[in-house]
């Protein structure tokens, strides 16, 4: 069977994108164009939302208060809890970046989610993981903080040879890696199915095997990019609520 | 996109022009390995992840029907332990693109 015999892109043909201005250490390709395009049009929303502020939301006033009171009501109370209110805008920005910036997956000629390279995610991972340590050691001091996370209470006081290490293992080695792991396998995976239904299509289309395959392949191909839409918000939603999460953790250390 | 062209282009002409091979290098093989590996980790992570996620919706769908007014608060926990949980397989992924392509 000929099908059989087709080979799929490499991952370096479909993550990799040549520098726009030479090889230099400004090296600026499409990942960073869709990096400064996913910072600004959240940017761009919010200011001009916030110049327009009347009483009955309409339009870009609407949608920009509509994702506020989203992150607020499904991220920020159930994560955070009691005082989330200074940690908002972090999430908020968490949420806005991530969304823009994954659903290029989708946008026509960028076709490339941003997040599919390990540098956003890590970078984002490595901020929540500073910005909650950090709020920890402020709101309960860097000893009481410490103590708290390696010796959690209501624990019995054998238990804590076992306990202790475990804790902080995962609260200070696993977890960026884990939350940063755990946005970049998603938009990989989403990106690699994406590119071979794509490459699948063509592929059929060139042999000449329309009417046999192509009722298969592309209603496939469509179906995948209105689930990957899906993903992408909710990728956006995981990463900010588990931020939430962790800096909820870091205040309330008791639960 | 027209690189996406170019390479599906490729592969076509490799398969019309593709000759059976009898001997495999070492290289081959080792690669031939590598791929056996990855499927075999990816398909093995994929199993209780499944499972779990699952077993996870299924509680969550049960406890919206219950109780339909707590539904907002239980999609939330949901979306949480569905990212702890597939944290799992998608580790199994990331030993597949390892194994695979690097």
């Amino acid at each position: 069977m000929i099908l059989s015999q087709i080979h799929f892109p490499s991952i370096k043909n479909i993550v990799e994108w040549p520098n726009f201005f030479g090889d230099g250490w400004y090296g600026f390709n499409k990942i960073a164009l869709i990096a400064l395009i996913a910072a600004a049009v959240p940017a761009i929303i919010f200011f001009i939302a916030g110049r327009q502020s009347k009483l009955v939301p309409r339009g870009v006033q609407g949608f920009a208060e509509g994702i506020v009171s989203f992150v607020e009501n499904q991220v920020a109370k159930p994560g955070i809890g009691t005082g989330y209110e200074p940690y908002l805008p972090v999430l908020i920005s968490f949420f806005c970046f991530i969304a823009v910036g994954n659903l290029f997956e989708v946008i026509p000629f960028f076709q490339m989610p941003l997040n599919a390279r390990m540098g956003a995610p890590l970078v984002l991972a490595i901020i929540a993981y500073l910005f909650f340590i950090m709020v920890g050691m402020k709101h309960n001091g860097p000893v009481v903080y410490l103590k708290m996370v390696a010796f959690p209470e209501g624990v019995p006081k054998a238990m804590y040879i076992l306990v202790t290490p475990i804790e902080l293992i995962s609260t200070f080695l696993v977890r960026p890696f884990s939350h940063a792991i755990r946005l970049f396998a998603n938009m990989l995976a989403g990106h690699i199915l994406l590119v071979s239904f794509g490459v699948l299509c063509i592929a059929v289309w060139t042999l000449k095997l329309v009417a046999v395959l192509e009722v298969l392949t592309f209603p496939g191909l469509i179906v995948f990019t209105a689930f990957e839409i899906g993903v992408s918000l909710i990728q956006a939603f995981v990463f900010s609520i588990l931020a939430a999460v962790y800096i909820g953790g870091a205040l309330h250390p008791a639960h | 996109m027209s690189n996406f062209i170019e390479v599906a282009q490729q592969a076509v002409e490799l398969a019309q022009q593709s000759t059976p091979s009898s001997a495999l290098s070492a290289d081959e093989l080792k690669s031939a390995e590598a791929a056996q590996g990855a499927g075999m980790a990816y398909g093995l992570a994929a199993i209780g992840p499944g499972i779990g996620i699952g077993y996870l919706v299924g509680q969550a769908v049960q406890a919206i029907a219950r109780q339909p007014e707590s539904a907002g608060q239980v999609q939330t926990v949901m979306f949480l332990g569905i990212a702890f949980t597939e944290a799992l397989a998608l580790l199994g992924f990331v030993v597949f693109i390892m194994l695979k392509f690097v």
